[in-house]
């Protein structure tokens, strides 16, 4: 991996990234996908190893991390935004 | 690929000769935990189990403990019991004789008059087991005699983002080699189910996933209880991980990409060889425990956040790929892939170190965690119900 990136993308699908160091508000999370190199301004402090949203997600809309379904939002996420247990859930049934 | 041995005579293979010092109830946890600490090579542990138990609870305490006695890591078995207690030694014997022919004593503390007279004897043949084991010697054998426990405990997103999927690497190179790899865990597939299920030999083995993970979800129900209560834990949020689905979605990646073989009940051996699952409790020891009573040698378990268990049987080989987590918890954690992060390892050569590790610890190497001697022997087992 490039040491150059802060974050990772795990798959071309996910709405958001995995931070590799802790990064605060205002910084740059930089990132690879699909050979280049792709950058998010982070609005809030991102614990290390914890998810930045690339895309406003509204409520109720889904999260893919792994290219497969991890939550959906229960508060108007914005791009930039630390994901965490604040702003999503499981999914819900139906 | 090769690894160094020992014939049992039941046709299984170990990678370590433990006389094993068995409670077959809790009363006799003390008496056998003093022979086992004055006898390097002997092992024992607490069992919390073996009386008081309604039907289905005492048989998986015996399934469990049977399992212990037959892992191939064992050369023989002193069995303790009390005497009075539910579950019998005559019965307990009896079903280790169906899985195993290696040497098998009993004692009975009632029988035997007290827990000195019963250290004493018990010594005696422990002691004699010992010799008799240290002169079996290590010959090569091929992997398909091997069987590999995958575990990720304390998990954060380091456990998903790298440990496992270089997991993943070894597990795949391990099954296309012979060995059966068991993964484990069934409230850590929940929302990943479908990957799992996708990859299913056959029908049936697909459907048993689905079924487990509907099963778990209605007992739970069944006494108004929810899983997302107690999944992800405290420490896996604070490693920045949110949903179980989450969570489980960076723990199937141990498997790597190797067939679903089979799925198996809590603490049963496998019928086939390759990749398999165990219907467990995501409750590490409790799955560690019952993967080590279906006879898996040897235990890969991931960490993020730090973890030091251990069992008295396998070998638990320690690994992260959370550099901070290595560095503050060095003496529990055998191996670092945080080189993953920096760019100096890919996914691929770490998958193929941790592989070389696997077959030097089978050859003889020690863990941290047995380094500790035999102290480090956490032992769960699963319970259906109260106490009676």
């Amino acid at each position: 991996m490039n040491k150059e990136i802060n974050a990772i993308l795990i798959d071309g699908k996910d709405n958001v990234v995995t931070a590799i160091k802790e990064l605060p508000a205002g910084r740059l999370a930089r990132f690879e996908k699909g050979g280049e190199m792709v950058t998010v301004t982070v609005t809030d402090e991102i614990p290390k190893f914890h998810k930045i949203a690339l895309e406003d997600i509204l409520v109720s809309k889904p999260v893919y991390k792994y290219g497969h379904l991890i939550g959906e939002a229960i508060k108007p996420i914005k791009t930039g935004n630390h994901v965490h247990d604040h702003n999503i859930r499981s999914p819900q049934k139906n | 690929m090769k690894f160094k041995g020992y014939q049992r005579p039941d046709g299984k293979v170990g990678i370590r000769n433990h006389v094993l010092i068995l409670p077959t109830v809790a009363c006799a946890n003390e008496t056998c935990r003093i022979m086992a600490a004055n006898l390097p090579g002997a092992v024992s542990f607490v069992n919390q189990n073996g009386c008081g138990e309604v039907e289905i609870s005492r048989r998986i305490t015996q399934r469990v403990l049977a399992g212990f006695a037959a892992n191939p890591n064992v050369y023989g078995i002193l069995m303790v019991g009390l005497g009075c207690e539910l579950n019998q030694a005559d019965e307990m014997s009896a079903l280790i004789r169906e899985k195993t022919n290696k040497p098998l004593e009993v004692l009975l503390i009632q029988e035997e008059g007290g827990t000195t007279r019963t250290i004493r004897k018990g010594t005696q043949i422990v002691r004699d087991m010992l010799i008799e084991a240290s002169a079996c010697e290590q010959e090569w054998f091929d992997l398909s005699h091997l069987m590999v426990a995958l575990e990720c405990g304390g998990s954060d997103s380091t456990s998903g983002l790298v440990a496992n999927p270089v997991i993943g690497k070894t597990t795949d190179i391990l099954v296309a080699s012979g060995a059966t790899a068991m993964l484990s865990e069934t409230a850590e597939i929940v929302g990943a189910e479908h990957i799992l299920a996708e990859r299913a030999v056959d029908p049936q083995t697909k459907q048993k996933i689905y079924d487990i993970v509907a099963d778990l979800e209605t007992s739970l129900e069944a006494v108004g209880e929810n899983l997302r209560s107690a999944q992800p834990s405290p420490g896996n949020k604070k490693g920045g991980l949110s949903t179980i689905e989450e969570k489980s979605l960076g723990c199937i990646h141990k498997g790597g990409t190797s067939p679903l073989m089979e799925v198996l009940d809590y603490a049963c051996a496998p019928t086939r060889k390759g990749l398999v699952f165990m219907d467990t409790a995501g409750y590490d020891v409790l799955s560690v425990t019952a993967k080590v009573a279906g006879g898996c040698q040897l235990v890969i378990f991931t960490t993020g956040r730090g973890n030091p268990v251990g069992n008295p049987i396998a070998p638990v080989l320690k690994i992260t790929a959370n550099r901070d987590t290595f560095i503050k918890m060095e003496d529990n954690t055998d191996m670092d892939l945080s080189g993953a992060f920096d760019g100096s390892a890919t996914i691929d050569q770490l998958g193929q170190e941790v592989l070389e590790e696997v077959l030097r610890i089978a050859n003889g190497k020690k863990t941290k965690a047995e380094i500790f001697g035999f102290g480090f022997t956490e032992t769960v087992m699963k319970r259906v119900c109260d106490y009676v």
